[in-house]
């Protein structure tokens, strides 16, 4: 579709505002509804429209698979390392309350964190999955990249 | 009135689903399933829910199932419509019973269900001075049941896991030197190289 130029020019100005998006809503989830899981799904749609426009080849140059699975890792170990941290402050597994002087501000960093590692392993996946399924079982080079 | 509406174009949208051959609309029609179910759950009032239903279930389950269509044929094949006696009964009776096991369930919205009793008001009450977040359904999923949010994110990454090591198994051949996305037959290069050895020259429109 790279050579569809409404698509192209609507695609690029569209992509950064639906990233953008993504980040509010992660970063929001405190005050709004939203939270990582809902923030990784907005911010892989972007990637799988660059992906629709501008093909398989392109995207996974960006975002390599290789890095992507290094990323699913990185979610779910900074979540469970938030875990451990305030283990080792002297609190329970999870318990926020013992990671700042404040209970409350312990709460506030923890939850920050611990959604930041549910929004980056969903976004990762996402992008995985969508990756795997797109460039799956054909020959040659994808479908989606016939005009590259 | 609203919810009764939704619920009738749900449906609707759910027996079209099954009528239909052209797959393409199918995956349509799911998606439009998907966000009927995401109108459903904000006029329920949540809407930490129908954000997760409209941007998921909406959006990129219809995507991967677009990308898996593009995989196989768009039309179902033509299979004879016949009732079958045995697994309509049983379907019938898991119904039957499932809808039996909702009779004890307290009425949406009751003031005195269980949950409505000291649950939901202790985090109503105390969630903001304890935890924080405005939002508390926040609080609720990372810092009360933060274990649960790290078990789901753990599913999700054993789900990427298994269907990268299903899918996925084509690096193996491309670090072995031989890429089998470029579709080339293996004894076919053999050929050639035996060919180019023997000096002969190569049959046109070869690589």
């Amino acid at each position: 579709m790279k050579h569809n130029e409404i698509l192209r020019v609507s695609g690029k100005s569209l992509i950064p505002f639906i990233m953008m998006f993504g980040l509010y809503v992660q970063f929001h989830g405190d005050y709004g509804p939203g939270g990582g899981f809902q923030a990784g799904v907005i911010f892989a749609a972007g990637v799988v429209l660059y992906t629709l426009i501008f093909g398989l080849r392109r995207a996974r140059r960006v975002f390599s698979p290789r890095t992507m699975e290094a990323w699913i890792c990185a979610g779910v170990l900074l979540y469970g390392s938030v875990g451990l941290l305030s283990m080792l402050k002297g609190g329970a597994f999870l318990d926020y309350n013992v990671l700042a002087h404040d209970p409350v501000h312990g709460q506030h960093w923890g939850i920050l964190w611990v959604e930041l590692g549910v929004g980056i392993t969903v976004t990762a996946v996402m992008i995985t999955l969508f990756f795997l399924f797109a460039g799956r079982g054909l020959r040659g080079p994808s479908r989606l990249d016939h005009e590259d | 009135m609203i919810d009764i509406l939704l619920f009738a174009f749900l449906m609707l949208t759910a027996l079209g689903i099954l009528r239909l051959r052209d797959l393409f609309a199918a995956a349509m029609l799911s998606s439009l399933f998907s966000l009927l179910a995401a109108s459903l759950f904000m006029v329920m009032d949540a809407v930490d829910v129908a954000f997760t239903e409209a941007a998921v279930g909406a959006g990129i389950s219809t995507i991967l199932m677009l990308a898996t269509l593009a995989i196989t044929k768009r039309q179902e094949k033509a299979r004879k419509r016949q009732l079958r006696p045995g697994p309509a009964l049983l379907v019938l009776a898991c119904g039957a019973m499932l809808i039996y096991g909702t009779l004890d369930m307290p009425h949406f919205g009751t003031a005195d269900a269980p949950v409505h009793t000291y649950l939901a008001p202790r985090y109503l009450e105390v969630s903001p001075i304890e935890v924080g977040p405005p939002n508390i359904v926040t609080s609720v999923l990372a810092s009360y049941r933060g274990y649960d949010t790290f078990g789901e994110t753990t599913v999700v990454f054993a789900a990427a896991v298994g269907v990268l090591l299903l899918l996925g198994g084509r690096r193996r051949f491309r670090d072995a030197g031989w890429d089998i996305t470029m579709g080339v037959d293996l004894r076919e290069v053999q050929e050639i190289v035996a060919r180019r050895q023997e000096g002969l020259k190569l049959p046109e429109g070869d690589p």
